[in-house]
Formats: structure tokens, C-alpha cells, sequence
């Protein structure tokens, strides 16, 4: 059935409300097995569960009592893949095939909960059985990632029980003028790095007039570590097409075009799954609602090239060419797709506008800091308990993130640093932990809030070879248009390798420096503008470190291969030979000094035979042994 | 090269079909090349060109420029070692050079036999289970050095 009045839609929305809510509650004494179907809990068998929860169900012939469900990603991706059971909303991790039989029999059937397979919290050692006590989930709040985890992504029905369209219905309701100002005073601010005023984007785009506009959804998400773009868009891919559907008629585009990674053929195939059955209920299509607004959209996919993140190279891309970016002016808003007046939003930033629409713009701007409002997904990785995706507050400070939602650092080990923005950002040290994450609040500590991958470093990374790895990762995908992003980042990658191989000199670091600002100024696109950061930004924080490579030849983290060195310490070491013997190349031998109060001589290593396999290291049952 | 038979000429020409009335379809075609053969050869390009009328240097181009598109085959099995930050944190690095020197070929490069590639990707987004290895969809999770023997063997064995 079409919908073409807002009656029929409030009426249609009325009953899935109620259908949702009836799951959700258990009505009837129905319960509701939810499971995580996210890239990553996907790749950890999720569907195999599925199937296993269908079979057994069906086997103990409890159909009637129970649904099985696919939902959106939880945001909690180092405990997937997750089972949770409503309405109790009991949360099941690390869940394998065969603890299905288990949980049909004891907590379907029986009602009672495994104990085994709760969430143990890092810190207290307690068991939690429902989801909102996990201290992963209690300081966030879900504006962008709103229905993930809830509904099932392919399943329309469903993402309007969850509020869909509400905010296009008000929208349509409104002038396209009016609903600039709505999202010009919600301080909405794109999400995929820059921070631009999205409300301004959009009145430019507004202001020109032409036959043809377009949206584009910049959904080429290429920063390494970051995937909440892909999560939205796997989880709730309504609410991103609802948010470009308000863009288009706010500036008068009628078409728009969806532009995503061609790595990510789950959230492309929910994509275009949404886009089917929004258009097979008229909410996609012509004079929707009985207005005069028309909308259609396309998805076009990325081919693997970071640049095309820039939305100059971006839009080159859609047209078929190289992805090389276009000097601006002119800006999108006037000359974008196919010469046509274009906005460029992320994501995130779409999914961002139904909420302001359908709640309103006070409500969003009440969360957040003053010039930064609502709230920011994160990427959280790297060496932290809780990795995951998760949407906090803006405001929040990278403690909170770190240790009250992340957990904090596993095996004992110290925090060193946390990198934000990619391969475009820096990183920020401990003295920095209290510090507000906002836009300008990390620009001007040294970083970048970037599209939000936050990833976390501890004693063990060495600074050096993190910025080598990004700019490696820069060198690899600069397109090779201008001059100092294609030559510099070539000439910065071989002065890091010569530091990271031992073989760097001051005047290297001096050169670095001086590159990294010629680099920085002379390029034509953000991705070289931008390249030096996680340079600048480790020499700022870590000199020391850079220094031990060049001066002492020495790796502090025992990262860097060319430089590390194991070493014997002579005191502890009581001479049981246990090294010696595991030493595939026998560079271990005897040394002719016994440390006092110890029987036998200590050991050597002798440092021209050794290939750094650190058997020996693994071998000492005193801890002896050191990297380094 | 072998001269491309009559019916890949017809499946190509589909292809282009499949798309020539959408604005600027060349990227489109080309993924869908791409994911049906495996790559995108001269000889490819050049039918392509020919219906179309984009010209084979504006379509090279495109092909070399994104590393989605391949002018030579791949292997039989496609190793993708995940270099995104979280899996390079915790170690990838080590995993992908493993890998390389069991196989002793680069990354990109495919084996002689014809079995395997190894691709350094670009965060795949299993940033829970890093490092990740995906190895044809297939995804290893928390990939330690040595296992990665007992994987190659584990594709060898199913040859």
C-alpha cells in the first residue's frame, strides 16, 4: 500500500509503534532472542546462531513462545557476538554455536539465567545481566546511532515502530527555509572530520538557484580504525536516507546519491534494501505525502581510494573519473555533481537530522558544549578492554571514554597516548585525559576530532613507527595531483624509515619538521594539508622518543625491529640456562659475572648472532630478560 | 594474453548494457567486471571502450587508479591481512610479513600456482577481533604469528 497523506502515515505509524513495543515488552508472554548482525559480530558466526536458535526452536516446537531477530550492531564488538533476551533484556556475549542448546533450554524454556555467559565487568569482577548496567553503555546516549541494536535493519516495519519519518512528515510540514534554521540552530556540525556548520552548507546550496541539485551521502569511510558510518548505516539505513530526504528538500535537490565503500557489502545490500521498500510505500518516489517534493535515490560504490573521502574527489569519483580532487572555489554548494549546486553531508551528519527534526532543536542542542552540540560516535580500538563503537556526549572527556566506557588498559599495562582522527589527526597524552572531547577543544590541544576513530596506544607502541604507519598509509593513497602531497609525504616516508631503521640523523628530524609545514601549507586537498599531523603531533609529545632512535639507536617500546635489542639483566639473572638452550641460533652463553647472593654466572647475549626472535625472553622464568 | 572468447565479449557487452543509461557509468561497470572476473584486462577495457565511446586512456585511467580494480588475476584464495590502526596496534604488521614469507610473495602479489594473494587491506571493521585476517569472506579473528602456518596449510590441503 502507498502512503500519500500524513494520516495514512500516522496510522501506519501508530500500529508499528505498537507492534514494536508489543516485542519489546513480551506481549503475550512472547519473548524476542535479538542478535547482533554488525560486520563484526557476523564474522564471529552470528549467523550461524541464528540458524542454530531457528532450528532449536523449532525442534522443542516453542515457535509460538519466542521470535528470533537480526538487529543492528550493539557497539560493544570485543564481547560479540551478543544474544539478548527480551523483555527481561538479559545480555548473553561471546556467545558460540553451541551455547545455543543451552540457552533454549535453561533461559527460553526454563527462565533462568546463565550465569556463565554474562558480562563481566573488567574492573569489579561482577556479573551484569542487563545491557543498561554495563559501564560500556551507561554514559552514552544514541542520537546517531538510534535504533541499532533495536530493529531489524531490513525490516521497515520495524524502523517505524522506532520513530522513522516522523522528522521528514514535520519537515515537509515546514519551508525549506524554516527547516535550514531548525538545523542551523541545533549547531549540527558535520561529522565526517571538518566540523563545518551543517545548517550553513545547506543555505549555500539553498541560495543557488539551478534545474537540478543533488545530496550526496559521503559514506566512503577510509580512515583505518573507524567504522561507524558502516554500523549506521548496517543498523538503521532509514534514518540515513530520512536525513538526506531533508536535505534535498531543505536546499531543492531531487535526487541523491549514496557513495560507500565498496568493502562494506552489508551495509550497501541494507541500503539498498531500505531504499526499496521506502520506495514501495511511496515515502521514496514522486509528490511525497501529497506534496509537491519529490525524491529518488542512487547508490554508487567506492572502489578503494582513500582520497575519495574528500568531497571534491568524491564527487569526481561518481562521475566516473579518477579520483582526484578539485580546487575550491568553487565549492560543491555551487558547482558540485555534474556542475549542479551539490551538498556533501557524511553519514553520521544525516543521520543526525531526523532527530532534530522529529525532537526538535533545543532538544538536540541540549546535549554537548557550547559550540559543539549533541553527540559524536567513536571508533574505540587498540589496546583498551572495551572495544567497540559508541556514541557519547560531546563534552565527554577522553577519560570517560577511556576508562569508565573503554574500560581502560588491558593486562596491567600503561596508557601512552590516544590517536583521534586517523591518519589525519594526532594523538593526545595523559596529561590531556580530563580535556572535553569537542571540535575546537581537540584542534586545539594538537589534534582532531576527524570522523571518529579513536584508538588507543600503551607502553608497548613506540610513537615513531605509529607515525610512519600513517604516513604510509598517506603516501600509499595520495592521489598524485599536487606536487608537495605526492613528493613531500614520499620524502617524509623515507626520513621516518631511516629513523624507525636506526639509520636517521638530527638533521632528518630538522627536515621532517620543515616538510611537515611545506606539506601542510602548498597542498590542494585536506588529505595532504592534513598529512603531517600525526608527525607534528609525535615530535611535539614523544621527542624523546624520536631522540633514543636517532642518538641512542634505540627502540624505547621494543617496537621498531631494526633497533630492538634483548638484554640480559646480570642481577637477576640466576644462570639456569634455560635461554641458552631454547636460543635457535645459540647466541647465549656464559658470562663471567655472578651477581651477589646468586650460585652461577649470568648469561650474555651476544648481540651480532641474535635474530630478535625473543624465544629467550619467553623462555626466563625470572623475568630477566628485557626488550628494548 | 588469451584472445577472449565470444561469449566473455557478449557477457561484457551485457555488463555495459547492464548500465549504459545511467549519468557516467563507467565505475559501475567496471565493479561489476571487476567482481565477475576477478580483473580488468586491456583487452577488456578496449570492448568497453568500444561501447561505450570512452576512450581506453580515459578508462586505464580509472582502472589503475582505484585499487578495487586489477589488471592482472588474482589467486585462487585472497588473503586479506587487515592494516587498519587497531589490527597494526596489536601486532598485524607481524601477521602480514608471516604470511609473505611462507608464500615468499608481496603484498598484491599472487603465487606462482595461481593459489594465493595476499591484499593489505584497509580496516575491514572487525576491530573487536583485531588482527583480523579475511581470507575469501572468511575472517580469522585475534590472528597470532604462529598460526598463520597452520592457515596457509588449512587452503593447501583443500587445494
Amino acid at each position: 500500500m502507498k502512503i500519500r497523506t500524513n494520516e495514512q502515515l500516522d496510522s501506519v505509524l501508530t500500529s508499528c509503534t505498537e507492534g514494536l513495543k508489543n516485542k519489546m515488552e513480551g506481549f503475550g508472554g512472547k519473548r524476542a532472542v535479538l542478535l547482533c548482525g554488525g560486520t563484526g559480530c557476523l564474522s564471529s558466526h552470528s549467523n550461524e546462531i541464528k540458524n542454530k536458535f531457528n532450528e532449536l526452536i523449532a525442534e522443542y516446537g516453542i515457535s509460538d513462545k519466542v521470535t528470533v531477530n537480526q538487529v543492528g550492531c550493539f557497539g560493544f564488538c570485543s564481547q560479540g557476538p551478543f544474544v539478548k533476551i527480551l523483555p527481561e533484556d538479559t545480555l548473553y556475549r561471546l556467545v558460540k554455536v553451541e551455547d545455543v542448546e543451552e540457552i533454549v533450554k535453561t533461559d527460553l524454556m526454563n527462565n533462568q539465567v546463565i550465569e556463565r555467559l554474562l558480562y563481566v565487568d573488567p574492573v569489579t569482577h561482577e556479573k551484569v545481566q542487563k545491557q543498561d548496567d554495563i559501564n560500556f553503555y551507561k554514559k552514552q546516549k544514541r542520537v546517531a546511532l538510534h535504533g541499532c541494536g533495536t530493529i531489524n535493519a531490513e525490516d521497515i516495519n520495524e524502523a517505524m515502530g522506532y520513530g522513522a519519518f516522523k522528522g521528514l512528515q514535520r519537515a515537509l510540514s515546514m519551508t525549506p527555509k524554516e527547516v535550514i534554521d531548525e538545523v542551523l540552530a541545533s549547531g549540527l556540525r558535520g561529522r565526517g572530520g571538518a566540523g563545518f556548520p551543517t545548517g550553513r552548507k545547506w543555505s549555500f546550496a539553498y541560495a543557488n538557484n539551478a534545474d537540478q541539485k543533488y545530496v550526496v551521502c559521503n559514506g566512503d569511510e577510509g580512515d583505518p580504525g573507524a567504522f561507524m558510518d558502516r554500523s549506521i548505516l548496517e543498523g538503521n539505513p532509514f534514518a540515513v536516507i530520512e536525513g538526506m530526504m531533508i536535505a534535498g528538500y531543505a536546499i531543492g535537490a531531487s535526487e541523491g546519491y549514496f557513495y560507500v565503500r565498496a568493502e562494506y557489502p552489508i551495509a550497501v545490500n541494507r541500503l539498498q534494501k531500505a531504499i526499496d521498500q521506502m520506495t514501495e510505500i511511496g515515502i521514496l518516489g514522486d509528490n511525497i505525502l501529497g506534496t509537491d517534493f519529490s525524491f529518488m535515490a542512487h547508490i554508487r560504490l567506492g572502489a578503494g581510494a582513500f582520497v575519495c573521502g574528500e568531497e571534491t574527489a568524491l564527487l569526481n569519483s561518481i562521475e566516473g573519473k579518477r579520483g582526484m580532487p578539485r580546487p575550491r572555489p568553487p565549492f560543491p554548494a555551487v558547482k558540485g555533481l555534474w556542475g549542479q549546486p551539490t551538498v556533501v553531508n557524511n553519514v553520521e551528519t544525516l543521520a543526525c537530522v531526523p532527530y532534530i527534526l522529529r525532537e526538535g532543536a533545543t532538544e538536540f542542542a541540549s546535549t554537548g558544549t557550547e559550540r559543539s552540540k549533541g553527540t559524536k560516535v567513536f571508533a574505540l580500538g587498540g589496546k583498551v578492554n572495551n572495544v567497540g563503537l559508541v556514541e557519547v556526549p560531546m563534552g565527554t572527556t577522553l577519560r570517560e571514554l577511556i576508562y569508565d566506557i573503554g574500560g581502560g588498559i588491558p593486562d596491567g599495562k600503561k596508557f601512552k597516548a590516544i590517536q583521534t582522527g586517523g591518519p589525519s589527526g594526532g594523538c593526545l597524552t595523559e596529561e590531556y585525559l580530563d580535556e572535553p572531547i569537542d571540535f575546537d577543544n581537540l584542534v586545539a590541544k594538537g589534534s582532531m576530532m576527524g570522523s571518529g576513530g579513536a584508538i588507543v596506544m600503551d607502553e608497548d607502541n613506540c610513537m615513531v613507527n605509529i607515525a610512519k604507519f600513517y604516513m604510509e598509509f598517506i603516501c600509499d593513497e595520495s592521489c598524485g595531483k599536487c606536487s608537495p602531497c605526492r613528493i613531500g609525504t614520499k620524502r617524509m616516508l623515507e626520513i621516518l624509515t631511516r629513523i624507525t631503521d636506526g639509520k636517521g640523523t638530527m638533521e632528518d628530524l630538522q627536515e621532517l619538521e620543515e616538510l611537515s609545514e611545506a606539506v601542510k601549507n602548498n597542498s590542494l586537498c585536506a588529505l595532504g594539508q592534513t598529512a603531517a599531523n600525526p608527525v607534528v603531533s609525535t615530535i611535539t609529545h614523544f621527542k624523546d622518543e624520536y631522540l633514543a632512535h636517532i642518538e641512542e639507536r634505540r627502540c624505547p617500546a621494543g617496537t621498531c625491529k631494526s633497533l630492538m635489542k634483548y638484554r640480559i639483566d646480570r642481577n637477576k639473572c640466576f644462570g639456569c640456562k634455560l635461554c641458552a638452550r631454547n636460543c635457535p641460533v645459540g647466541a647465549i652463553s656464559v658470562s663471567e659475572y655472578t651477581a651477589p647472593g646468586k650460585k652461577k654466572p649470568a648469561l650474555h647475549i651476544d648481540q651480532d648472532k641474535c635474530i630478535k626472535c625473543g624465544m629467550c625472553r619467553a623462555s626466563c622464568k625470572f623475568g630477566a630478560i628485557m626488550k628494548g | 594474453m588469451q584472445k577472449l572468447s565470444e561469449a566473455a565479449v557478449k557477457q561484457i557487452n551485457e555488463i555495459c548494457d547492464r548500465h549504459i543509461n545511467d549519468k557516467t557509468p563507467l565505475m559501475m561497470i567496471l565493479s561489476d567486471i571487476q567482481k565477475e572476473y576477478g580483473y580488468v584486462p586491456i583487452d577488456v577495457q578496449e570492448i568497453v571502450s568500444e561501447r561505450t565511446g570512452i576512450s581506453v586512456a580515459e578508462i586505464y585511467g580509472v582502472v589503475t587508479f582505484y585499487s578495487f580494480f586489477s589488471l592482472k588475476p588474482k589467486g585462487k584464495y585472497i588473503i586479506g591481512c587487515c592494516l587498519g590502526t587497531a589490527c597494526y596496534v596489536k601486532g598485524a604488521q607481524r601477521v602480514i610479513d608471516e604470511f609473505c614469507e611462507i608464500l615468499g610473495i608481496e603484498p598484491g602479489e599472487t603465487t606462482e600456482d595461481g593459489m594465493f594473494t595476499i591484499d593489505a587491506l584497509r580496516c575491514i571493521g572487525a576491530c573487536g577481533i583485531a588482527p583480523a585476517v579475511s581470507i575469501n569472506g572468511t575472517v580469522y579473528p585475534k590472528v597470532q604469528v604462529n598460526q598463520v602456518h597452520s592457515i596457509i596449510d588449512e587452503y593447501r590441503k583443500m587445494g
